[in-house]
């Protein structure tokens, strides 16, 4: 058994018949075949497939494709603008916040919606919404530095 | 040959991010080949019992499978290869029972391999390799390695005797140990558990296989530390194919930390299959799958004895351990307890007179091998813990204690490198300065005020030390393969200047999160004299690159970064020559700094841009060279190198509950020469995160069944985030006197620091407090630091 569905991913109306039991993070790995977002485990703890569904960092292992339908999606692939990094992409890089680059989507996607609603977090703040999302290189020091710095820039740029 | 425009040494921003942060990072499980089928196993629920029957005849009548195969089908094949082989005390060659593919007589751990099913979707796959009826008779299971050596115990291989793979011994001979520690003014000793741990790269491994009929070539995407090790034990040791009709590529690898530079069976099986089925084959674990598979780390038992004089110095060290190896061999497993942990029971001290005993066993567990450290944090984490639980015991400082018997400074070019009892050469140390410089930090001179301050405040606050010492840089070929190796452990490196001067450096070092494709480009950007943009790492393709040997033990940049460091030097002899001839001067008299090649105390000089084009367009030439811009190099290194540091960890207990939580963590590395501060330090915290994650969060645990009870993220902690405070670090520098960058590499100090000090921090909160507790069970989980107060 089929189902239709119809998902609007970084900008663009998809439609596709797809298995009732097809999860998300497959639907957009397989069939959409935008793999930035990764599978790191399979009980929805390490947060390397979050992506944002209705603007709201969601783990994409936790819904079905069947469930998307309807949804607005943002994927790691669709956060730049214009080939323009988005300022926590670039606060990444500057801080070394990644090395293996395989949580790196999630936690990039995560902190987006986090600084959302905290656009002024502490450091304590930052810790727990990452509570979420596992890290195994980085130690999450420079994750922490690099989300603080972005907050930093994107406050800077909303006064200008 | 020295750096010449500043490149070296620069904490420049790394160039592969770009992918990463876009979502457009390759790795294995990402890439799509046309007519991909999926693999599924069907794995034991038991962690021993006898197969007595399989019935695949369901399965195959499933939607969507291609094939299924089972033990049966695979008997004739090898099993995979154990590359390290170490003897018995008396001489005998250790116990290595087959490893198969897949398992056809009796299963050893759960998650063993059954049947392999390739279907045209996952889930169809999976759903078939679920419809496989095995039928099993349960046997009685070991898992405990010091109880799986007891008469009686059931046997993980039947001729494997007591289960014992070997027995070892290293140091000085025993009787002189025990004398000297019966002689002892004061003996410390301490029996404790090395628990068992679960590497968690967050990538699962991923395979995905293809095979060309009309070229007759294989293909196999892993997600691997050491592509060509792979293809080596694959093509030779298992599946018997033809070397150069093997084509294997580690394209991006989300972290390894030791768990991927092994060779495991689903790799052989995919590679067989897919020529089999005429189609390409993926297989990517699941998570519980990688929890049962990929091969764990430490799960030593061990009893240590620090032997003391009336003035607080070392003189002997007893250690007896059993090391658990798991249900089968897996690549380095035998080397891990002996020769990357005996040897280092030296540590930083003077210690005359040591003697380790070592039984490797064979339990129906998990494999264990090497995970971030590999021998050495169980080596330090012995040492540290005896050593700071001695001056506890005897109202000695830690820090003055461990000032007293540190080996005195050597740079090991005036002063000679320092002969351990325990087989090895240091190569340069200076450990006196990395304490001095933490207990700076720290503010030691304050610091038992505040703990006393605290404890009156109803907290216990505890400081813990660990002055560590590493072998890495993996190593001397002659010294392994003296040691049991089975394979040379030098390095390749070979770097293709273009004819536009563009560089192409291939290495056989391999990146999984350690930014090679930076630092790498700026040792030849540096050294080149040329800029970062014009230099391309290649790594991790066995068609690429000439040969290699991976990435582990934290040898990159000695090793393989050496290796490209001798090819430059050979470009640099070269383009001297074209350039003598084509500035009509002798050789010797030219000079390459910049980027340019000068006659001596003249201004005449040509650029590096300008030698290349020479080299590929000969026309005006010396005439006894060879057209062309390419060196390929074999880097053999002297020694291991030894990097050192200081690690100090702060805690508070909660008097009521138990809880730890770690206030500080101080972290003084000494890896010798740094090519980029930036990605030292990130290796230093993500290093340092591990060991603390031992120290207080993670373990294996094994019921009496041989079931893994903690096998998900829903049960196995891993530190995150909220766990962690932020990290103080700083450097010292020590240059390696035996490669040419001076470096002695940084992937796995923290871990080996850091564990040691947690616990001795706990400890120290603890006696402050009039718990004098010698040891607590990592890890240190509330509920076991209560009872410890409790009595």
């Amino acid at each position: 058994m089929s189902i239709k569905i119809q998902v609007k991913v970084n900008g663009v109306e998809y439609s596709h018949e797809v298995e009732p039991r097809l999860l998300l993070v497959h639907y957009l790995r397989d069939v959409l075949r935008l793999t930035g977002s990764h599978i790191g485990c399979d009980t929805s703890v390490c947060g390397a497939c979050t992506i944002h569904v209705n603007n709201k960092a969601t783990k994409s292992c936790t819904m079905l494709a069947v469930q998307a339908d309807g949804c607005e999606i943002t994927t790691i692939e669709g956060l730049a603008t214009n080939g323009e990094l988005h300022p926590l992409q670039e606060a990444f890089r500057e801080n070394h916040g990644l090395q293996c680059g395989f949580c790196t989507p999630g936690i990039i996607m995560t902190a987006v919606d986090f600084l959302q609603d905290f656009p002024d977090p502490s450091e304590e703040d930052i810790r727990q919404a990452l509570k979420g999302n596992l890290c195994r290189c980085t130690g999450y020091h420079n994750i922490v530095k690099s989300i603080k710095h972005a907050a930093e820039k994107m406050k800077e740029e909303v006064a200008v | 040959m020295s750096a010449t425009n500043g490149i070296i040494g620069q904490s420049v921003k790394r160039v592969e991010d770009k992918r990463f942060i876009t979502g457009k990072g390759r790795y294995t499980d990402d890439i799509i080949l046309p007519g991909q089928t999926y693999a599924s196993f069907t794995r034991s629920p038991h962690a021993h019992a006898k197969i007595i029957s399989v019935n695949v005849q369901a399965a195959k009548a499933m939607p969507g499978v291609v094939a299924i195969y089972t033990g049966a089908d695979v008997a004739g094949l090898n099993g995979v290869p154990c590359g390290w082989q170490v003897n018995f005390k008396n001489g005998d060659t250790m116990k290595e029972p087959k490893h198969p593919l897949l398992v056809a007589d009796k299963v050893r751990h759960v998650g063993d391999p059954v049947a392999i099913v390739i279907a045209e979707t996952r889930e169809q796959a999976v759903d078939a390799a679920e419809a496989i009826v095995v039928d099993y008779e349960e046997l009685a299971v070991t898992v405990n390695a010091a109880e799986a050596v007891k008469p009686g115990t059931p046997l993980v291989h039947d001729d494997v005797p007591n289960n014992i793979c070997f027995d070892w011994e290293l140091g000085n001979p025993k009787e002189e140990v025990d004398q000297a520690i019966s002689e002892a003014a004061h003996v410390t000793t301490l029996e404790f558990v090395n628990q068992r741990l679960v590497p968690s790269a967050i990538e699962p491994r991923s395979y995905i296989s293809s095979y060309d009929a009309t070229s007759e070539k294989y293909t196999l995407y892993t997600s691997t530390q050491a592509p060509h090790l792979i293809r080596l034990l694959m093509s030779a040791f298992v599946l018997g194919l033809p070397e150069h009709k093997v084509h294997v590529v580690g394209p991006d690898v989300g972290g390894g930390f030791g768990s991927k530079c092994f060779h495991y069976t689903e790799e052989a099986l995919v590679t067989w299959v897919t020529k089999k089925i005429g189609r390409p084959v993926k297989w990517t674990a699941e998570r519980h799958e990688s929890f049962l598979l990929d091969a764990h780390g430490r799960d030593h038992i061990t009893k240590a004895e620090m032997g003391f004089d009336n003035d607080g110095k070392i003189v002997a060290l007893r250690v007896k351990t059993f090391a658990n190896l798991g249900a089968y061999l897996s690549t380095f497993s035998t080397c891990v307890p002996t020769y990357l942990h005996g040897t280092l029971l030296q540590g930083l001290y003077t210690t005359p007179k040591i003697n380790i005993q070592l039984t490797a066993v064979f339990t129906n567990t998990t494999p264990v091998d090497a995970y971030r450290g590999a021998g050495r944090p169980e080596a330090s984490y012995l040492l540290e813990r005896l050593i700071d639980l001695a001056a506890l015991e005897m109202g000695r400082d830690p820090a003055e204690l461990r000032f007293k018997n540190f080996i005195p400074p050597f740079d090991g070019v005036n002063q000679p490198g320092y002969q351990t009892q325990v087989a090895l050469q240091y190569d340069s140390g200076n450990y006196h300065g990395v304490l001095t410089k933490g207990l700076e930090m720290l503010c030691y001179s304050n610091f038992r005020e505040e703990q006393k301050k605290a404890s009156q405040n109803g907290k216990l606050l505890g400081v813990g030390f660990s002055t560590y010492i590493e072998a890495c840089g993996i190593a001397p070929s002659a010294v392994a393969g003296a040691l049991g190796a089975r394979a040379g452990l030098y390095e390749v490196g070979q770097v293709r200047v273009q004819p536009t001067g563009k560089v192409s450096v291939f290495t056989g070092s391999h990146s999984h999160g350690q930014g090679h494709e930076t630092t790498f480009a700026q040792v030849v950007a540096g050294k080149l004299g040329i800029a970062m943009e014009d230099v391309e790492i290649i790594h991790g393709d066995s068609d690429s690159v000439a040969f290699g040997m991976g990435s582990y033990g934290s040898r990159s940049i000695a090793v393989g970064g050496s290796a490209i460091v001798k090819s430059i030097e050979k470009i640099v002899e070269k383009g001297k020559k074209i350039a003598a001839h084509k500035l009509e001067a002798n050789a010797d008299d030219i000079d390459f700094a910049n980027g340019k090649f000068t006659v001596k105390g003249t201004d005449k000089s040509l650029s590096f841009g300008d030698i290349a084009l020479t080299a590929y367009v000969p026309h005006v030439y010396p005439k006894d060279l060879e057209p062309g811009l390419d060196f390929s190099s074999f880097y053999d290194p002297a020694n291991f190198t030894y990097p050192f540091g200081c690690h100090i960890a702060v805690v508070e207990v909660d008097k009521e509950t138990g809880e730890v939580k770690l206030r500080r963590f101080i972290a003084v590395d000494d890896v010798g020469n740094i090519i980029n501060p930036m990605i030292v330090e990130g290796q230093i915290h993500g290093g340092v995160v591990q060991g603390i994650g031992q120290a207080l969060f993670e373990g294996a645990e094994y019921n009496e069944y041989g079931q893994l009870t903690n096998g998900s993220y829903m049960d196995y902690c891993i530190p995150r985030a909220d766990d962690l405070p932020m990290f103080e670090t700083a450097n010292q520098v020590t240059p390696c006197p035996h490669n040419p960058l001076g470096v002695k590499g940084a992937g796995e100090a923290g871990a080996i620091g850091s564990t040691p000090a947690v616990v001795n921090a706990v400890i120290d909160a603890l006696w402050s407090g009039g718990h004098k507790v010698k040891d607590i069970r990592m890890p240190l989980t509330s509920e076991r630091v209560w009872k410890a107060m409790q009595g």
